[in-house]
């Protein structure tokens, strides 16, 4: 009985990976295939889109400000968000609702409407920091700000902050050994989570960047578009697959090494 | 190791709103001391100790600790160790890790800081466990652990909030009875604060009995329990009967019985009179029990060495602490003549002038 009840439990769970795993990959098989086609009818597959990649210094230079932008992004968020957060959880906890909802609200505001709010204070943006396409990062932060704010909260929740926070100050802490050495290791899972949803965020990013004008990575994929379909949809599965590659590179390198599990009473 | 300093509180207040935590409190501990702040939840004595750890501020008033002001001075940097109610250990460091973390800030590091990590586990008796982790550990090993951290950097003051109140009822006195055997081993002067009476009269050099904010009475335990300055101690500290008499020129009349009064310049009157249940005798007196102190047993508990037996006298129930040798020869429902030893009593609802004995009166 238990035997058969777990040999149905792996069967479903083969199912639903698979048809997961098809829902996900036949779209990039799909653009993979188009992006090796030749030109004209009956030609011959090639890789020349693929190839030819490096040849757009444009692509490759948004790809590194892309990820500059991803790096900039999640740890602005993580520095930004985690002290507010515990200084409002400790001292202002009458607050709390408070921040939740500023830092929910751009769930709610569509990007297009957000741009309209955003462009003039671009403005002020470009005549203070210039232009260079990573101040699209004060931007980012605000649009990853729901994401973070919910990951942090989870991990929050789960440890006695206050209790922990004040046993490392009355050893001799400082607030910011609290944070580095005490909050940050006991939450590192939602740390890890908060960092990977902007990271994949902002490499997914389009229309803020569009339409304030700056050369993201989706942004000079759609460009590339227009003149050469192959090459920019070659780009594009090829952003996918390294977005997905970095992910798992990056939640497997913050996994904390597992610990023994026994509770021996006295 | 650290010799003790003297702890200084000096008219401290604290307001929370409207609610007044803390109003004026004076306490002196003595280099070396363990005193005990004991009340009922809401009395201000963990406001006290938090004001002493320098985790809030008070409105009013100063921490003086080895004669130097502290009160402004953040928690980081007053030098006092402290041992939580909630479960406290860092969760992703080991016992050990634990307690180096106050030496590493302290810029203890390398062998000498390994020594004396290993110093205070053997303290309390968790070398064996030095490598595990919080989740490793009983609740009554995390708060060994949690003590040892708090030691290990030589604080001045030791703080110790509830430490023993998450635990159950076996580790919970063999813990206390280990705190106290440390704190002597080690001399540091040390607040605890617990709401519960046993505890604090078992370990504490002195016992500081609060209420609403302020100290009631300031003494050793013995006193404390025996001679209690205010109907609220006598009534918090240890069980108390009720007993409803006449005040009549400087003595009490209960049942019969005339009692001496704590403070004899009592208005006469209708009062209560607080009478301690060790101070109830009982003897069995067969059938033909009558008189105002006649009555019937209706309940006995054993409470090990003691026992309690609770007499329904008719109008009112008198509780009677007794040897348990002597309480088989009283089931339920034999018929009992009560006898009130004739120490002086307290009364309740009375307020006497001299309730708010401050910190220094009793020593």
């Amino acid at each position: 009985m238990n035997r058969a009840r777990r040999l149905r439990l792996r069967l479903f769970r083969t199912v639903v990976l698979l048809l997961f795993g098809i829902f996900f990959l036949v779209p990039i098989a799909a653009m993979f295939e188009f992006s090796t086609r030749g030109v004209g009818v009956g030609s011959e597959r090639t890789l020349s889109a693929w190839t030819s990649i490096l040849s757009y210094p444009e692509l490759t230079g948004a790809i590194v400000h892309s990820l500059e932008l991803a790096a900039i992004t999640s740890i602005a968020v993580l520095v930004l968000l985690l002290p507010t957060m515990i200084w409002v959880k400790l001292r202002l906890p009458r607050l709390a609702r408070f921040v939740e909802f500023i830092c929910l609200l751009p769930l709610t505001i569509p990007a297009i409407v957000l741009v309209v709010g955003l462009a003039p204070v671009y403005v002020w943006v470009t005549f203070n920091f210039g232009d260079s396409v990573l101040t699209l990062a004060f931007a980012y932060v605000i649009l990853v700000l729901p994401y973070a704010y919910r990951s942090l909260d989870a991990g929050l929740s789960a440890i006695d902050v206050r209790t922990l926070s004040e046993a490392a100050r009355s050893l001799g802490a400082g607030w910011g050994t609290v944070m580095i050495r005490i909050i940050a290791p006991n939450m590192s899972g939602s740390l890890l989570n908060a960092g990977l949803l902007s990271v994949a965020l902002v490499l997914g990013e389009f229309t803020i960047a569009n339409l304030l004008n700056y050369p993201n990575l989706q942004v000079e994929i759609a460009m590339l578009g227009r003149a050469n379909a192959g090459v920019s949809i070659a780009v594009a599965v090829a952003s996918l697959l390294f977005a997905f590659a970095l992910l798992t590179v990056l939640s497997l390198a913050g996994r904390t090494p597992g610990r023994p599990v026994n509770v021996e009473e006295e | 190791m650290s010799a003790g300093v003297e702890v200084r509180l000096e008219g401290l207040r604290r307001r929370y709103g409207n609610v007044i935590a803390l109003d004026g409190l004076n306490l002196v501990i003595q280099p070396g001391e363990l005193v005990a702040l004991l009340g009922p939840s809401g009395c201000g004595k963990t406001t006290a100790l938090r004001l002493l750890a320098g985790l809030e501020e008070p409105n009013a008033g100063r921490v003086l600790i080895d004669g130097r002001d502290v009160t402004r001075l953040p928690a980081s940097k007053r030098d006092v160790g402290m041992v939580f109610q909630a479960y406290s250990l860092f969760p992703h460091m080991t016992a050990r890790q634990n307690v180096a973390f106050g030496l590493q800030l302290r810029r203890v590091t390398g062998e000498a800081a390994r020594n004396r990590a290993a110093e205070v586990l053997d303290l309390v008796g968790l070398t064996a466990q030095a490598e595990r982790y919080a989740h490793q550990l009983s609740g009554g090993q995390q708060q060994r652990v949690a003590l040892a951290r708090a030691l290990a950097i030589q604080p001045k003051v030791l703080l110790l909030d509830e430490p023993l109140s998450a635990l159950d009822a076996r580790v919970r006195s063999r813990l206390r009875d280990e705190i106290r055997r440390v704190q002597l081993e080690v001399g540091t002067t040390t607040l605890f604060v617990t709401h519960d009476q046993e505890e604090a009269l078992a370990i504490a050099d002195r016992v500081g009995v609060m209420q609403a904010g302020r100290l009631e009475q300031l003494g050793p335990p013995t006193e404390v329990y025996a001679r209690p300055a205010t109907p609220f101690v006598a009534e918090f500290v240890g069980l108390t009967n009720r007993l409803p008499g006449v005040v009549r020129s400087g003595s009490v009349e209960v049942r019969g019985i005339r009692l001496a009064l704590v403070q004899p310049d009592t208005p006469d009157g209708p009062a209560i009179a607080l009478v301690r249940p060790e101070a109830v005798g009982v003897t069995v007196n067969g059938e033909g029990a009558s008189g105002p102190l006649a009555g019937t047993v209706i309940a006995t508990a054993f409470l090990g060495a003691t026992s309690r037996v609770t007499i329904d006298l008719g109008d009112v129930t008198v509780i009677a602490q007794l040897p348990t040798s002597e309480v088989g020869i009283v089931p339920a429902g034999t018929r009992v003549e009560l006898a009130l030893r004739p120490d002086p009593v307290l009364l309740a609802g009375i307020e006497p002038a001299a309730q708010s004995v401050s910190g220094q009166g009793s020593d």
